[in-house]
């Protein structure tokens, strides 16, 4: 995030007569930056956010997050209503796009959706935008846990501010006192004797000159940031009502479920489709050029028919591949690569070779991830329409602008003829920002004419994700005589972002990371914390490896080598002491501890198991997370339960693994959650350091493998290199457990 | 055939072997139900038939003629949210949501049957719904809230805990 400056381009004016109206675009402060490309002119702006004051006072937010859950609709719109001096109960928020004649209006220029003109340099890549730049520039992306640190630190918080400033300097202007003899609250402008609404010089402060740089609140000024609202989107959820994409409806619509090729990258050779056709309620057999879609009057026939077609695939050479070849392939790149000096350096400190040279014990070890599908509850679907005035998308998105130009694309449409209303996501972890879906969908339709939605069955859904990628890492560390680290060097596949996943905090002097390209024909892309997801697995293990190498407290050797970093010393040490890590466990528990920095969040995390007859009970987990500020604390520990929740499920048992070409697991019976009675108690806490605000969605995930892993080497003695745990015989004899 | 929904009767024209989820999704258009995994796992689809909580992703529509079917939109009161749903919202429960009508559905039956759950019974009648948001910490206190039966009606404009913090 470093390459932001708060300062946002920001507009003001009057629509509707009374209406006062802000807007800020963000860009980059620095232009210097990898960004400077892709935003050179004024009036190209990435993020932009809305405020709305109405003649009865009224606030309206608006906001460009898709909301899936992370509750950061509602901290946005609390941001901004801080700053603004506004009660929260005069505040509501909408999702962007916005009502169109507020959209198209002068104001509306810049505004990233509606009618919308994007550079075109930026159109064909946002997809390559998410996997390089886009984790701070948000090209209305919701991922990279941004929506608070750049969306409302650098929009939402200006914008309120900005509206603040231009309301008490028109009520200074039309009252004829300094401002500051003013002073704003609850929406009411005072000079001590006479109070207004702030609705009164709306219109006269739409006339000013916008400020440039707002001044922002201090943290001890703050009424809203920093208390727990309830979630706007909550009470829908509770009662049915909440629409998802799957729930969109339009008249005359039919539906269509899918089967694509099994092996990625083959293609449609033939298909005979006779007896789906002769099925009642079956209208169409779509082929596209990687699958062939059922058309019919209900799913369930769509799907009772999608079985029936005899479809031959185009054979390709990754027919053969499977999972074990997969790594194999990775460990023989980064061999090679070694071998021809091709590794790219993320960090290289120091001089290992001398240090590898005059060590007194060298470790290498290798840590393995699987593949993983995001396996968001609602399955990919999208219901589209196409017709002669263009094309119009009903979906889940976390990019809606970049589902539009794609499907536009696709479909050999202007961008302006496409139209995508975006609904709540049922789950969307990364998965939701890619538009494949969205894009068949529009295909079906166009070909039959027909406004249609298209349901993946959950089989599709997990057969053909973009997938978090399989990795395999490498490492080498030089200890001195006394067992210490002296030199780390680590070497894996396949890297993507955040660029300093793989970088560690500990103070170890000599220091050579680095990462070895090794493709495959399986998709990939962003899956919670991303990188981090796995890079946060293997140095965790590694640094406790050694911990125990040197026959030191995993946790006190952490901290010793955290000497330059107070922040992270600070939660770790509070992880430990709340998850009472001196305390006694008998034998066949553990605990295990894991830090993480990520998405400008620092996360700690102390997890007790107990192992019994090879069974792992994961009882607790201890969070400490440092955001900077917590805008909605409850909403940081909602995102910590969530975080690692989703990243036990896959250490414990997530894997998808590769044969002929395909994917072998179709479900939950193949696919296993923790549920209910296998779920830990988490406890949260948190540290407001005001160090520079991070994310919350994503930083909880990247923590738990490791400290899982690391409480079952307490436990047992067993170090798990390959994820999942699932794969592991933990047979403990010795354990003689105090559970029921 | 006949079906009756949320007290009223319907008569629908499918097949009888489509599962009572899609039927009540695009027959009757009350998508509150979810489709989940069509394999009876996820328990998004969960509805009650005569109060039984039941994956209706697998069941199909001819079975359950002349029962009495109730989903999401049907256990309300006249007035209001079922206590279970009051405490989904005072607990903060769901995140992206879309497994919660399964969960409240399967709260609200075990809480009919078993008014004092233990966390042993909750984790039973639970295990069927699963949650990839991971709330079921959440889910349990919400059941245990709800079973007190002294819900209070949620404020949404009041804080809701604010937990244990540090400054530092």
């Amino acid at each position: 995030m470093g390459k932001w400056t708060r300062r946002g381009f920001i507009t003001a004016g009057v629509v509707g007569g009374t209406a006062l109206v802000i807007g800020v675009g963000i860009r980059p402060g620095n232009r210097n930056s990898d960004l400077e490309e892709f935003v050179t002119t004024e009036g190209e702006y990435l993020v932009n956010t809305w405020v709305k004051l109405d003649a009865n006072n009224n606030v309206t937010a608006i906001v460009p997050h898709s909301e899936m859950g992370q509750g950061a609709q509602t901290a946005l719109t609390q941001m901004l209503a801080d700053e603004l001096d506004v009660d929260w109960e005069k505040v509501s928020f909408i999702e962007a796009p916005a009502e169109d004649g507020f959209a198209n209006g002068p104001l509306g220029k810049g505004y990233i959706l509606g009618d919308t003109k994007v550079p075109e340099l930026l159109v064909g890549s946002v997809d390559g935008l998410f996997q390089t730049v886009a984790n701070a520039m948000h090209l209305q992306i919701t991922g990279g846990s941004s929506s608070i640190r750049a969306t409302g630190v650098y929009g939402m918080r200006v914008a309120g501010a900005a509206a603040k400033e231009m309301l008490l300097a028109a009520a200074a202007a039309e009252w004829n006192v300094p401002v500051s003899k003013l002073t704003a609250k609850s929406g009411m402008i005072s000079d001590g004797t006479r109070t207004e609404h702030y609705s009164s010089v709306a219109a006269a402060a739409g006339q000013l000159q916008p400020p440039y740089s707002p001044t922002l609140k201090t943290a001890d000024q703050f009424t809203i940031m920093g208390k727990s609202k309830p979630r706007h989107d909550i009470p829908g959820k509770v009662d049915g009502s909440a629409k998802f994409g799957i729930d969109a409806e339009v008249e005359g619509m039919v539906y269509a479920t899918i089967a694509a090729a099994p092996v990625f990258g083959a293609t449609l050779k033939s298909v005979n489709g006779d007896t789906a056709m002769a099925m009642k309620g079956v209208l169409d057999v779509v082929s596209l050029d990687d699958a062939v879609a059922v058309v019919a009057n209900s799913y369930w026939t769509a799907k009772k028919a999608v079985a029936t077609l005899d479809i031959e695939w185009n054979s390709v050479p990754e027919d053969k591949v499977d999972s074990d070849g997969i790594f194999e392939q990775f460990q023989n790149d980064i061999n090679a690569a070694i071998t021809n000096g091709k590794v790219k350096s993320d960090r290289d400190e120091g001089d290992s070779a001398a240090a590898f040279a005059s060590a007194s014990r060298v470790i290498e070890r290798e840590y393995r991830v699987p593949y993983l599908a995001h396996a968001c509850m609602e399955p990919m679907n999208a219901l589209a329409v196409v017709n002669e005035s263009g094309c119009e998308v009903w979906t889940g998105s976390q990019n809606p602008l970049g589902f539009k130009h794609e499907i536009a694309e696709a479909i050999g449409l202007e961008a302006e003829k496409v139209k995508v209303n975006n609904l709540f996501l049922g789950g969307g972890f990364g998965r939701r920002a890619t538009p494949d879906t969205a894009i068949q969908a529009a295909k079906i339709a166009q070909k039959i004419g027909k406004p249609v939605k298209l349901i993946w069955s959950r089989e599709e859904d997990m057969q053909h994700d973009i997938y978090r990628p399989a990795v395999l890492s490498q490492f080498r560390a030089a200890l001195d005589g006394d067992g210490n680290p002296v030199a780390w060097e680590n070497h894996y596949v396949d890297k993507h972002e955040p660029v300093e996943a793989p970088l560690i905090p500990y103070g170890i002097d000599h220091q050579s990371i680095g990462a070895v390209d090794s493709p495959t024909h399986i998709p990939f892309g962003p899956w919670r914390s991303v990188d981090h997801s796995q890079h946060g697995f293997f140095t965790e293990s590694f640094i406790d490896e050694l911990a125990a190498e040197a026959g030191q407290n995993p946790f006190q050797f952490r901290m010793d080598r955290l000497k330059a970093h107070p922040r992270h010393r600070k939660v770790l040490a509070l992880a430990a002491e709340k998850g009472h890590w001196d305390a006694p466990l008998p034998k066949g528990r553990g605990r295990g501890i894991a830090l993480q920095e990520s998405f400008g969040s620092l996360v700690a995390e102390v997890v007790e198991v107990t192992v019994t007859k090879g069974q792992v009970s994961v009882d607790k987990v201890t969070i400490a997370v440092d955001t900077g500020f917590a805008v909605s604390p409850d909403g940081v520990k909602a995102q910590m339960e969530s975080g690692v929740l989703y990243g036990l499920t896959a250490a414990l048992y997530g894997e998808i693994s590769i044969k002929n070409g395909r994917v072998v697991q179709g479900n939950f019976d193949t696919y296993p959650m923790v549920r209910m009675g296998t779920s830990p108690v988490i406890e949260t806490h948190i540290v407001n350091s005001m160090a520079s605000w991070g994310g919350a969605g994503e930083p909880g995930t990247p923590g738990i493998a490791p400290a899982l892993t690391n409480a079952i080497y307490a436990a047992t003695g067993t170090r798990i290199r390959k994820l999942p745990v699932s794969n592991y015989e933990l047979n403990v004899d010795f354990v003689e457990s105090n559970e029921a | 055939m006949k079906i009756s929904v949320n007290g009223k009767v319907h008569e629908v024209d499918v097949d009888p072997d489509t599962p009572l989820l899609w039927v009540i999704r695009e027959q009757l258009g009350l998508t509150g139900t979810k489709f989940g995994c069509g394999i009876a796992q996820c328990g998004a689809c969960t509805m009650h038939i005569d109060g039984n909580p039941t994956r209706t992703c697998v069941l199909p529509v001819a079975a359950v003629a002349g029962a009495e079917i109730t989903t999401i939109e049907g256990i309300g009161t006249e007035g209001g949210l079922h206590q279970v749903q009051e405490a989904w919202i005072a607990e903060q429960v769901p995140q992206c949501g879309y497994c919660q009508s399964g969960q409240i559905m399967s709260a609200v039956a075990l809480l009919d049957s078993n008014p004092n759950p233990t966390d042993e019974d909750i984790n039973r009648a639970m295990s069927g719904n699963v949650c990839r948001c991971g709330m079921y910490g959440r889910i349990r206190s919400a059941i245990k809230l709800a079973a007190t039966g002294d819900v209070a009606i949620f404020d949404p404009k009041a804080s809701v805990s604010e937990g244990e913090m540090q400054n530092g």
